[in-house]
């Protein structure tokens, strides 16, 4: 018994060695770092221990700026993408012909590039000197005036963002949303039927609770998806995302480290271990919530 | 509530779309079942009892003819408007809801006038739980009961409403046999106890020959026989019907009529007279026929077996087994169609049976003869 205690372990060994390595040792590192004041990274040295680094990120205009974008665009796009892909799966579900057709069209967004992504939208939403945008032109069909939404007003931009960001999480959810639809046993709709059950009592009833834990699943995805988000920021708006205002968290933290502004690693870590907290935070608030809603 | 099928015929288009027929999973049905028994669908798979339950539940519709309850018209009647129960064979019973969540769901459906209070809606509850034997575990959910349990709420859940009829699809096909032989009893005193025209599908003979009071045997989309089941299984209409009957088979022989003497192989087993006296030439012709030779298959119940000394039918024997009370005794002869021959006798008369030959004596009313060519029932009394 003894010795099948330590085979259990030498075969954990590779795993145990590269987490440790590359997971384990840079969080413990991230954390250290976050508490050294003054750290100079070409000398490896400090000043001392303390709070400092995060009153600095705190009180940084720009991490506050991040920090506001991200919320907003957690809080819209989370809750419209997975309603909006509901919708379509349910219709996808309900539909017969040309299913399959749909299907293929809603997840191609999935397999296509974010940075061509960003150039269609580019296309879409981007005022030159040629054209003011495809937006631009129907908002004019509609009698309204121009809007620079790539470098206009905060909320165009903002808008611009939240549109992107839903349209590039849609395809996944679709996709679990269908397979759990489908995995839904006809029998319980054919109960349902018999009893004069409304469409409306069955989809509350009946449905939502049978794929509540896929939706459970893509709202906690989404929650973590959309914090950390930033690539499909630098696809719209460029790299210099702070003067853009359009900045988020994960932005804030990389440029920290290598940004022109960058050479910090104090405060990345620190915004970083600040970002740990609020997904954290919801996730477990997500959890919680969860208890009574989601039926396994 | 009476229930009446007029030429009710449905086809489904074929899966494999290079064949064009259609399936025709029901075929010109037509019968009446009578308000308030018990009506066993009896068949084996593939033979269209379940759509012929989802025709009446109103789940399916026919492609042609008609559906009565009672003197309404209910054919194109869609299911939620026909007042129906339905049970299901995997019970469906919703899974996040608790026992009495899922037994109130129907109700939960009433709207208008009908509308119940929560505390009418548990009260109704109560009271089909206190009938299927369940009141103490209406807090559980379905994942937490046994499978004989998670029946009787899903018996429980199509009885709230107290449906006019009651549809069961192979309600105890998915309990093992000891539960089963259990609950059939229960559905059986739930029927009696409620009054609700009850039909339930399975494709157990014995199933349904114990509880219900009709039973209906079906094959290929087609009825072959109507009956109470002491009927269905004396006087079966055709050889299907009489090997679909029964365990052990009925044991089936090729036989022939010489002169009105039965005769096995070269054994005269039985003196007979055919009791054809349809006027019709078709029949007479055929009567006339069997005055000289006629192949037959003879179908024997394994309980027609008398053992005999002098007995005219000589069997080689195989073995015995004891079961307790009866004694099956396994035998072959020349004539015999399938392999082996299974009589069932009282114990106390097989003492006698031993050595390489076995002779039976046959019981007249045990006896079925069939047409060798439409296999159907030929009448006949014992001279």
């Amino acid at each position: 018994m003894k010795q099948s205690k330590y085979k259990g372990w030498l075969y954990l060994l590779p795993a145990i060695i590269f987490l440790g390595v590359f997971m384990v040792y840079p969080l413990i590192d991230v954390i250290v770092y976050s508490f050294e004041e003054g750290y100079n990274f070409v000398s490896q040295t400090s000043t001392g221990t303390g709070l400092y680094n995060y009153r600095y990120v705190l009180h940084d205009t720009y991490f506050v700026q991040a920090l506001k974008n991200t919320f907003v665009l957690v809080i819209i796009t989370v809750p419209v993408s997975t309603g909006l892909a509901l919708l379509i799966s349910l219709a996808l579900s309900s539909v017969k012909p040309l299913r399959n057709l749909f299907q293929t069209v809603y997840f191609l967004p999935y397999v296509t590039n974010t940075l061509a992504v960003g150039l269609v939208f580019m296309v879409l939403f981007k005022k030159t000197e040629y054209s003011d945008g495809m937006i631009n032109l129907l908002i004019h069909f509609f009698g309204g005036s121009t809007v620079d939404f790539i470098d206009g007003p905060h909320w165009a931009k903002m808008l611009v963002m939240c549109i992107y960001t839903v349209w590039i999480v849609l395809p996944f959810k679709i996709l679990i949303l269908t397979s759990a639809l489908a995995s839904v046993k006809e029998d319980y709709y054919r109960a349902a039927r018999v009893d004069g059950t409304r469409p409306s009592r069955i989809f509350f009833r009946i449905t939502l609770p049978m794929i509540s834990p896929m939706i459970f699943y893509l709202i906690i995805t989404g929650f973590i998806g959309a914090f950390k988000a930033y690539s499909d920021e630098v696809a719209l708006f460029g790299t210099d995302l702070n003067s853009a205002g359009m900045n988020t968290m994960v932005g804030y933290i990389y440029d920290m480290l290598y940004g022109n502004s960058g050479g910090y690693p104090s405060f990345a870590s620190a915004a970083a271990l600040i970002l740990f907290a609020v997904v954290f935070t919801i996730t477990c608030i997500n959890l919680m919530v969860s208890r009574n809603n989601v039926h396994y | 509530m009476k229930i009446k099928l007029d030429h009710v015929t449905k086809r489904f288009p074929n899966r494999n779309k290079k064949i064009r027929e259609d399936v025709i999973a029901v075929n010109d049905f037509t019968f009446d079942i009578p308000d308030g028994k018990l009506i066993g669908l009896l068949g084996p798979s593939g033979c269209g009892k379940s759509t012929t339950l989802n025709l009446i539940s109103g789940l399916e519709m026919p492609t042609a003819g008609r559906i009565y309850f009672g003197d309404t018209d209910v054919t194109d009647l869609p299911a939620e408007n026909r007042g129906v129960g339905l049970g299901f064979q995997h019970y469906a019973l919703y899974p996040h809801l608790t026992v009495l969540d899922n037994i109130t769901f129907p109700l939960g459906n009433l709207r208008g006038a009908e509308k119940l209070t929560k505390e009418q809606m548990r009260a109704k509850a109560m009271e089909v739980a206190k009938l299927v034997q369940i009141s103490e575990l209406m807090e559980r959910r379905p994942s937490e009961l046994s499978g004989g349990q998670q029946q009787r709420v899903a018996i429980a859940r199509a009885l709230v409403k107290m449906p006019s009829v009651l549809l069961l699809d192979e309600p105890l096909s998915n309990l093992d046999a000891r539960l089963r032989l259990q609950t059939r009893e229960e559905l059986a005193r739930i029927q009696k106890e409620t009054g609700i025209t009850t039909i339930f599908v399975t494709h157990d003979q014995e199933e349904a020959m114990s509880i219900s009071d009709l039973i209906v045997v079906m094959k290929d989309g087609v009825i072959h026989q109507i009956g109470k089941p002491q009927e269905v299984y004396d006087k079966p209409c055709n050889l299907f019907v009489a090997k679909f009957l029964g365990t052990p088979p009925i044991n089936v022989f090729e036989g022939t009529l010489k002169k009105g003497t039965l005769y096995i192989g070269d054994e005269a087993v039985l003196d007979v007279k055919l009791t054809e006296n349809d006027a019709s030439d078709d029949k007479k012709a055929k009567a006339k026929q069997a005055d000289s030779d006629r192949t037959v298959w003879v179908g024997i119940r394994p309980e027609g077996f008398v053992p005999d000394a002098e007995g005219p039918l000589s069997c080689s024997l195989s073995k015995i087994e004891v079961m307790g009370r009866d004694t099956s005794v396994v035998s072959t002869h020349p004539a015999f169609v399938g392999t082996t021959i299974r009589s069932i006798i009282p114990s106390e008369d097989a003492a006698g049976i031993e050595g390489e030959t076995v002779r039976f004596r046959l019981k007249p009313a045990k006896v079925c003869l069939f047409d060798h060519e439409t296999e159907e029932t030929i009448p006949f009394e014992a001279r």
